[in-house]
């Protein structure tokens, strides 16, 4: 990515990128712009021109997800809900970009509070994917991964529960990066599933993914759950042992099959070693995770009562008709069915078949990975079963759309990094991508073997 | 029919920490404005997320070992939900599963015992108050950490139930985790009760009584409610389960709502806190800076044969309990003496107030010591006793003191012969003298009151005694 110094200016860049958000509109990309975009930049051409320090990101344009806060703008996580929230604390996330000049662009499209997988889900309406306009950019991160697939911005931030960043990164061509859990301080992001999400960016290079990772990632004491920073440590130089997952590549259309095969003989070119793996638990991935996410979103989702935020129902009578009417109105159908499975699976009686089973049955799927490690230092897999698929086809039916975390769910339910690599693309020009994951803060291991492919 | 109470108690307390359970921000709302003490995270503003206060694990575990609780070396933070203003997030941040302070138990002042079933901790809700269309949340407590205390059902009186409130009420403030503040909601009860018939092995129903905040109402509602079971009971009537609430005013308990219609609050882990893992030798430090508790103090004390309630008036009070076994370090007569003081004079109510900190225990032991050797009168002891509490004394000994107030005792022979002599010489005492010399030693009384008003009340009434003898002997 190109960054500011005494050739190239910042304004330039920033101005480059609200001209291509302009010209990209009808994608529905961004939910907000960012009024002081250029006023930022300006300062930045100041700094260096008086020859002061500036930062590793210097006059860099991002699109930032609309469920990280900062006290600019308002951070809607797509949802009614939130249309007018202002909030007045910034994310860890975004001040460590912000303290390396990186300057944020505008605030990108989502499935309301990240409740999706298609960018559908949104109170301000579908993303068109960036290949073709008749189909979903996929989601919940739609708006980052199109937005750097247009060329809008160099990175984007997004977050990753299920498959949030990946999948749409795969249905647009571009590298989505699901960090370990706890690399990036959860801190000023809105929660999902508190247990499961992750902050992590789209590029187009692997080095730049590697860049921005490593600016937001370490150790923060507003986070519990954040790790000391490990992206310092360079990833060791060697021929890597790739597993890929028999059971997943039985899955996948014949498309997206043909590109991951050409993937794997590239790998092969390179010198890797790899074979095949059957990993016969990770066809329950996808169902424990939809227990523990929907149990943790409904928790999470409580505060969202409108009495100290949020849309409030108007003419209500008493406390109860408040509740039920506001998030009634400020809700969208996925959330409220999610919440529903949510409160559902840890009610008193259910929470022992349903939560802790599927908290037992994680346990075990954390050591099949383990195994699988022993062996290997990657496991390969398509992103997606097939490539992106149209807008409004999954919509009527939930599970259709579920369907589409099935390769995405196991690793994030074993909080190991994996990201998804552009692998090609089919005859009709749709993207395809390739899913690497690999042992627990090996991220930039599985960076620098995207970055030898690509 | 003879019935049986049995009572199980709930004592929320909360820790005076300076911070929050889960939040950097002040824990001690008093004398603040509404929502003055309230962090993002307090009003669960979305992005937010808890840290645990390290101090309030450290406090949890003086209060379990204060319990001769079992610490658990790890517990683990669930969720409780459900929906109402004075709770943020929808839902409160406690242990349900694995909490930190495990079995342990309770010496009553009357030797009995009550077993500690857990401690946990968990986050205190906010404050709501109610108008006639609107309501107004003030989320100052919200957050403030909270140990929850569970006793084994092993109460079976309203005095019973008294005395063990009271207990843990000296308790925390020795190990000094809660500042104990009654008024301020610092600890509140909820006491489950059931009656059945005496002998009998099946518990009868049981109610459960919540928020009382003083021992009074503790013992009163307790009682109350024994008198209601049985009058139900004795009618034929069938019990239901049921929370009620207490009325000081009326003296009765209403009912709040019955089990059928308790809520399911869905617990579930925390996952934004990671389970406490405590060392053994963490709990080992902290155990060998504990402090004497009041069971201590007692057995301490006993040397001293105060009444006992003499004895809980001063173990009420941390400070003067410490000040006093200090005394008692130095002398048994000594203590005895202070021991009185402390209960007769300083906890009297127009002295309650004073600040305690003000007499040191050198200045305790040197005054009771003065009294001791006839220096002061008692009545000059407790003169200057009360002086010492004064502010505007902090700098004067209390032989400083005595002099000020002109009480030191006229112990110096040759002056009180000289006042003895005078007085023998007026008029008024020629008769008594001569009474005295006829070994009519009644009369002694009136002449000795005679001196001692002379000297101003200094002269030692016991000396004075012994001169006049001589005199006229």
């Amino acid at each position: 990515m190109k960054i500011a110094d005494k050739d190239t200016r910042a304004v330039d860049l920033v101005r480059k990128a609200l001209d291509k958000a302009k010209e990209f509109e009808e994608y529905n990309v961004f939910i907000s712009l960012n009024d002081e975009a250029l006023k930022k930049a300006e300062e930045i051409d100041r700094r260096i021109a008086a020859g002061e320090k500036v930062g590793r990101l210097a006059g860099v344009p991002y699109a930032l997800k609309d469920d990280f806060l900062s006290p600019e703008g308002k951070t809607t996580a797509g949802s009614k809900m939130l249309e007018n929230f202002r909030s007045p604390i910034t994310a860890t996330a975004v001040a460590k970009l912000e303290t390396e000049d990186a300057i944020c662009l505008g605030r990108t499209n989502m499935d309301a509070f990240s409740h999706g997988a298609s960018t559908e889900n949104s109170y301000f309406g579908p993303t068109l994917n960036s290949r073709d306009k008749t189909r979903a950019a996929g989601g919940s991160s739609g708006g980052s991964a199109v937005a750097v697939a247009l060329g809008i911005v160099p990175f984007a931030l997004g977050t990753d529960t299920g498959g949030s960043i990946r999948q749409p990164a795969a249905y647009n061509g571009v590298i989505g990066v699901r960090p370990t859990y706890g690399a990036v301080s959860r801190y000023g992001v809105i929660a999902m599933s508190s247990s499961i999400d992750t902050v992590g960016c789209f590029a187009t290079t692997a080095d730049d993914a590697d860049l921005v990772m490593g600016v937001m990632a370490g150790r923060d004491e507003a986070d519990a759950t954040s790790l000391d920073d490990f992206w310092s440590a360079e990833p060791e130089n060697k021929k890597l042992r790739v597993g890929v997952i028999k059971d997943f590549m039985n899955s996948a259309d014949g498309e997206v099959l043909k590109c991951t095969n050409d993937y794997i003989d590239k790998l092969k070119g390179l010198g890797h070693e790899v074979s095949e793996i059957e990993m016969p638990t990770l066809k329950y991935g996808l169902a424990i995770y939809y227990v523990v996410q929907s149990a943790e979103l409904a928790s999470t989702m409580m505060r969202f009562d409108s009495i100290r935020f949020g849309r409030q129902a108007e003419n209500v009578k008493g406390l109860d008709d408040l509740y039920t009417r506001s998030r009634d109105e400020g809700l969208m159908m996925e959330n409220k069915r999610r919440i529903m499975l949510g409160n559902y699976v840890v009610s008193t009686g259910l929470y022992e078949k349903y939560y802790l089973k599927a908290q037992k049955a994680r346990t075990l799927l954390m050591a099949e990975y383990d195994r699988a490690f022993e062996k290997f230092d990657v496991l390969l897999c398509p992103t997606t079963p097939s490539t992106a698929f149209k807008l409004g086809s999954k919509t009527g039916d939930p599970m259709e759309m579920y369907l589409e975390d099935l390769m995405l769910a196991s690793p994030s339910m074993a909080g190991l990094p994996a990201i998804s690599v552009p692998a090609g693309e089919t005859t009709e020009g749709l993207t395809v991508g390739v899913q690497l994951v690999g042992p627990q803060c090996s991220d930039r291991s599985l960076l620098k073997l995207a970055k030898e492919t690509m | 029919m003879k019935y049986e109470m049995t009572i199980g108690i709930e004592c929320h307390v909360q820790l005076n920490t300076k911070t929050k359970l889960f939040s950097g921000v002040n824990n001690d709302a008093v004398d603040k404005e509404p929502n003055e003490c309230c962090s993002p995270g307090n009003y669960a503003l979305p992005g937010t997320l808890p840290v645990l206060n390290k101090a309030a694990v450290e406090k949890a575990v003086r209060a379990g070992l204060a319990m001769n609780c079992e610490i658990g070396l790890i517990s683990a933070f669930e969720r409780k939900h459900y929906f109402y203003p004075d709770l943020p997030s929808g839902y409160q941040i406690t242990q349900m599963f694995h909490p930190i302070i495990g079995a342990g138990s309770v010496e009553l002042p009357d030797g009995s015992v009550v077993r500690i079933e857990h401690a946990h901790l968990e986050e205190d809700a906010g404050k709501l108050t109610h108008f006639d269309n609107y309501s107004l949340v003030d989320l100052n407590r919200a957050g403030t950490p909270l140990i929850e205390i569970v006793s084994m059902p092993d109460i079976h009186s309203e005095v019973q139930a008294r005395l063990y409130c009271e207990e843990l009420h000296r308790l925390m403030r020795y190990v000094d985790v809660s500042n104990g503040n009654l008024y301020h909601g610092n600890m509140r009860f909820d006491v489950n009760i059931s009656v059945a018939p005496a002998g009998s092995e099946k518990l009868g129903t049981r109610v459960e009584i919540k928020n009382l905040n003083s021992f009074k109402s503790i013992e009163r509602a307790a009682q109350y409610e024994y008198g209601r079971q049985i009058a139900a009971l004795e009618n034929g009537e069938k019990l239901i389960q049921e929370t009620r609430g207490w009325s000081d005013d009326t003296g009765k308990t209403t009912g709040q709502r019955s089990k059928e219609n308790a809520q399911d609050y869905r617990y579930m882990p925390e996952p934004d806190v990671p389970p406490i893992v405590l060392t053994d030798q963490f709990v080992q430090d902290i155990k060998a800076e504990m402090p004497l508790l009041p069971g201590d103090y007692r057995k301490l004390f006993a040397v001293m044969n105060l009444d006992e309630s003499e004895m809980t008036a001063i173990l009420n009070y941390p400070l003067l309990t410490e000040r006093l076994a200090a005394v008692l370090k130095a002398s048994t007569a000594l203590a005895v003496r202070v021991a009185h003081w402390f209960s007769g004079l300083l906890l009297a109510e127009e002295n309650v107030d004073k600040d305690f900190e003000l007499a040191t225990v050198a200045e305790l032991t040197e005054l009771s010591e003065m009294v001791e050797k006839n220096e002061l009168s008692s009545t000059a002891g407790k003169e200057v006793f009360v002086a010492l509490y004064d502010a505007k004394n902090t700098e004067k000994t209390p032989r400083a003191l005595a002099k000020e107030m002109n009480l030191l005792q006229e112990n110096d022979e040759e002056a009180l012969v000289q006042i003895i002599d005078e007085v023998l010489a007026t008029a008024e005492c020629a008769k008594a003298a001569e009474d005295v010399k006829k070994g009519e030693m009644k009369a002694i009384g009136f002449l000795v009151g005679q001196v001692m008003k002379k000297s101003g009340g200094k002269a030692n009434p016991g000396t004075v005694n012994q001169l006049i003898k001589q005199r006229l002997a």
